[in-house]
C-alpha cells in the first residue's frame, strides 16, 4: 500500500498541483485523493487537537442513517406496485420491483447532480464537497418513485445550480439543496409530483422487458390511482372524521407509522426515519434542538387546530397523526438540520425547528393546495434562519452588556 | 456630438441597463412577461411614455418651481401614460386587457421617473429624447428576453409560433412569478459577468 501510495504522490499528484499538466482538474483529483485517504493537512496554528471526523466522515454518516429510509423506500415502492397491479408481494418480488423504480433514480440524481458539482469545481477553482453526496441521496427519496427520469435530471440540475453553486457552493447556500430541487419540479411539472396517480406505477407504463424480467409480462393493468393519507385526510368532507375517512381508504396510525402506504419514496416510514434520527443525534452529526422542537412546533399547531372551533375536518384530526403524515418527520430529521441553511445558535435552533413543524401543520390545514406543508415550511424557515441567529446574538450582546453594567456599578 | 448621442442611447443596453444594473422596473418586467406579445407591448408603451416625458419635461425644465417639481414631472408622465392606455384599448383591447393595470402603474415606473429627475430636468430636449428612448429600449430588451425565456419554457413556443414539439411538457415554475425572478436573476449574472460590473 504504501509503495502505491509514494508512487502516486511522487508521480501523479504533481501532474494535477500547480504548475501540472492537469492543474485545472485538481479538484477532481483532490476528490479522489481525500476519499480514499485521509488527507496529509495539517493545522499550522492552534488549536491542534481535532476530531477525526472530518467533512467526508460527517456526510457519510448521515448516508448511514439514510440507509433504513433507502431499503424501507425500495422495499415499499416495489409493495406497492405489486399490490396495486395485483402481483403476489412476495418479498423478493417487491425487492425487485422497487429497485427497479428507485435506483434510476438515484442513479440519474448522482450523475447529472455530479456533472455540475464537478464542472462548478473546476471553472470557479473549489474543491469538490461532500455535501452532494448527501444532496444526491436525499433528493430521490423526496420523490414519488414513479417520477420521469428527465424530472430527476432538471431538479437536481436546479438544486445544485440555483439552489447551491450560485451562491458559492456549500456553506454560503441559504436554502437546502434537496428541497430546492423538490420545490421547482413541484410547481414546474405538479402533475408528476403530486395527485393520485402519482405515488404507485402501473403495470402498463413499465417497459415490457421489465415486466417480462420479472415474470409478470402476462398482466395487463393500468391507471392505478392511490392517494396519500395526507391527501385522503385533507379532503375528508366537512362534519366527517378525518381518522374515519382514513380507515375507509385503508390507512391506519400503525400503516402510517410503519410507511406501507403510497408516498415519497424514503419518506413514508416514520420507524425508519426515526432509526436514522437515533444514529444522528448519537454520533452528534445532526441538532436534536431542531429535531425536538420541530415534533413540538407540529404537535402544538396541531393541538391548537384541535381546540379551534373550524369547519374543517382536516383540523379536527388529532396531532400526533401530523407527526407521522407526509414529509414531516423526513424533513425535520434530514432536511431541517442541514447545517448550512438551518440557524446557527442553539436558541435559533429551538425556534427554528419549532416554527417548522408549526408551520407545517399550518400550511396542511389552512391551505388545501399543499397537501405537503413541510417542503414549503423548511424552505421558508431557511430564508428566517439568518434573521433568528441575528435576533438571538443581538438578545445575548445585550444580556451581556446589562450584567457587565451591573458589575461595574456594583 | 455624434459619439454623445450614441452614447446617450446606447448606454442603457448594457453598461446602464435599467433592469440588470439599476435594477429598476422589476416589478413590470415580472408581471407582463409570460407571453412575448405582452412583452413587446408593454416596451413599446413604456419607450413613448419615457421618451415623450423626457422631452417635455425637459422643453419645462427651467419654468418648473424647484419645490413642486415632482408633482409637476407626475401630471406629465400620467398624462402620457393615459394616452397610451386609451391607445392601447382603442386599437390592441385583447393585449391591453391581458397588461390590465400594468400600463397604467407606468406612472409608478421608476424608470420614467428616474430618467426624468436624473437626466431631462438638467438637459436640453433633444438629448432627452434620446436618453428616454435608450432607456425605455434599454428596459424593453430584458423584458423581451425574460418573456421570450418564460414562453419558450412554459409553453414551448415563441411570439405564439410553436417551437417545441406538441408534446413538450409546459414548465409551469416558468410561468410564476417566482419562475421570472429566478430567470431576471440569471440575466443579471449573465450581463455583471459579461461587463464585470461590480455592485460597490
Amino acid at each position: 500500500m504504501k509503495a502505491l501510495f509514494d508512487f502516486m504522490d511522487k508521480n501523479i499528484a504533481p501532474l494535477f498541483e500547480k504548475g501540472g499538466k492537469f492543474e485545472r482538474l485538481y479538484p477532481l483529483w483532490e476528490a479522489g485523493d481525500t476519499f480514499h485517504r485521509t488527507p496529509g493537512d495539517v493545522t499550522k496554528s492552534a488549536p491542534h487537537v481535532r476530531d477525526s471526523i472530518d467533512q467526508k466522515r460527517l456526510m457519510i454518516f448521515v448516508i448511514y442513517a439514510l440507509i433504513p429510509c433507502i431499503l424501507f423506500g425500495i422495499w415499499n415502492a416495489g409493495n406497492q406496485f405489486n399490490l396495486a397491479n395485483g402481483i403476489e408481494p412476495t418479498l423478493s418480488a417487491d425487492f425487485a420491483r422497487g429497485a427497479i423504480m428507485v435506483l434510476p433514480i438515484i442513479f440519474v440524481s448522482y450523475l447529472v447532480g455530479g456533472l455540475w458539482e464537478v464542472l462548478f469545481a473546476i471553472v470557479r477553482r473549489h474543491e469538490i464537497n461532500e455535501g452532494f453526496l448527501v444532496t444526491g441521496m436525499l433528493f430521490p427519496l423526496v420523490l414519488p418513485p414513479t417520477l420521469p427520469l428527465w424530472q430527476v435530471a432538471v431538479g437536481i440540475s436546479f438544486g445544485i445550480v440555483i439552489g447551491k453553486e450560485i451562491f458559492g457552493g456549500v456553506g454560503y447556500n441559504i436554502l437546502n439543496p434537496a428541497l430546492t430541487a423538490r420545490a421547482f419540479l413541484f410547481f414546474a411539472y405538479p402533475a408528476q409530483i403530486s395527485g393520485d396517480k402519482v405515488w404507485v406505477g402501473a403495470l402498463n407504463d413499465s417497459p415490457a422487458f421489465i415486466n417480462n424480467l420479472l415474470g409478470v409480462g402476462d398482466k395487463v393493468v393500468d391507471g392505478v390511482t392511490q392517494a396519500t393519507p395526507l391527501a385522503v385526510a385533507a379532503a375528508a368532507e366537512t362534519g366527517k372524521s378525518a381518522i374515519e375517512a382514513l380507515n375507509q381508504a385503508g390507512f391506519t396510525l400503525w400503516n402510517i407509522t410503519a410507511g406501507t402506504i403510497p408516498g415519497c419514496i424514503g419518506s413514508t416510514s416514520a420507524i425508519a426515519i426515526v432509526l436514522g434520527a437515533l444514529f444522528l443525534i448519537a454520533t452528534g452529526i445532526a441538532s436534536w434542538r431542531i429535531m425536538l422542537s420541530g415534533i413540538l412546533g407540529c404537535a402544538a399547531m396541531g393541538l391548537l387546530f384541535n381546540i379551534l372551533p373550524l369547519d374543517n375536518s382536516f383540523a379536527a384530526l388529532p396531532y400526533y397523526y401530523h407527526i407521522v403524515l407526509g414529509g414531516f418527520l423526513f424533513g425535520i430529521v434530514f432536511m431541517a438540520t442541514d447545517p448550512v441553511s438551518a440557524s446557527a445558535t442553539n436558541t435559533g435552533k429551538f425556534i427554528y425547528g419549532f416554527l417548522i413543524g408549526a408551520l407545517t401543520v399550518l400550511i396542511r390545514v389552512v391551505n388545501p393546495a399543499y397537501p405537503e406543508g413541510a417542503m414549503l415550511a423548511i424552505l421558508f424557515m431557511n430564508v428566517m434562519a439568518p434573521l433568528i441567529d441575528h435576533f438571538v446574538v443581538q438578545a445575548h450582546i445585550k444580556k451581556r452588556t446589562a450584567y457587565a453594567r451591573a458589575l461595574n456599578n456594583a | 456630438m455624434a459619439s454623445k448621442a450614441k452614447k446617450l442611447l446606447m448606454d442603457p443596453f448594457s453598461d446602464n441597463n435599467p433592469i440588470t444594473v439599476q435594477v429598476l422596473g422589476i416589478c413590470s418586467a415580472l408581471a407582463v412577461t409570460v407571453k412575448v406579445d405582452t412583452a413587446i407591448v408593454m416596451t413599446l408603451a413604456l419607450t413613448s411614455v419615457v421618451s415623450l416625458s423626457n422631452v417635455v419635461i425637459s422643453l419645462l425644465r427651467n419654468v418648473i418651481p424647484n419645490g413642486i417639481r415632482m408633482i409637476v414631472e407626475m401630471a406629465v408622465i400620467a398624462s402620457l401614460v393615459i394616452i397610451a392606455d386609451q391607445l392601447l384599448r382603442a386599437f390592441l383591447f385583447d393585449i391591453s386587457k391581458q397588461l390590465s393595470v400594468f400600463v397604467g402603474l407606468i406612472i409608478t415606473n421608476c424608470i420614467v421617473m428616474g430618467r426624468a429627475e436624473a437626466f431631462a430636468l438638467q438637459n436640453p430636449p433633444k438629448d432627452s429624447f434620446l436618453d428616454g428612448l435608450g432607456n425605455g429600449l434599454g428596459y424593453g430588451i430584458i423584458l423581451i428576453a425574460v418573456a421570450s425565456i418564460r414562453e419558450f419554457l412554459g409553453f414551448g413556443t415563441w411570439y405564439g409560433f410553436k417551437i417545441l414539439p406538441e408534446n413538450y411538457m409546459g414548465n409551469g415554475l416558468a410561468l410564476l412569478a417566482p419562475g421570472a425572478f429566478i430567470i431576471l436573476g440569471l440575466l443579471i449574472w449573465l450581463q455583471r459577468t459579461i461587463s464585470k460590473y461590480v455592485e460597490e
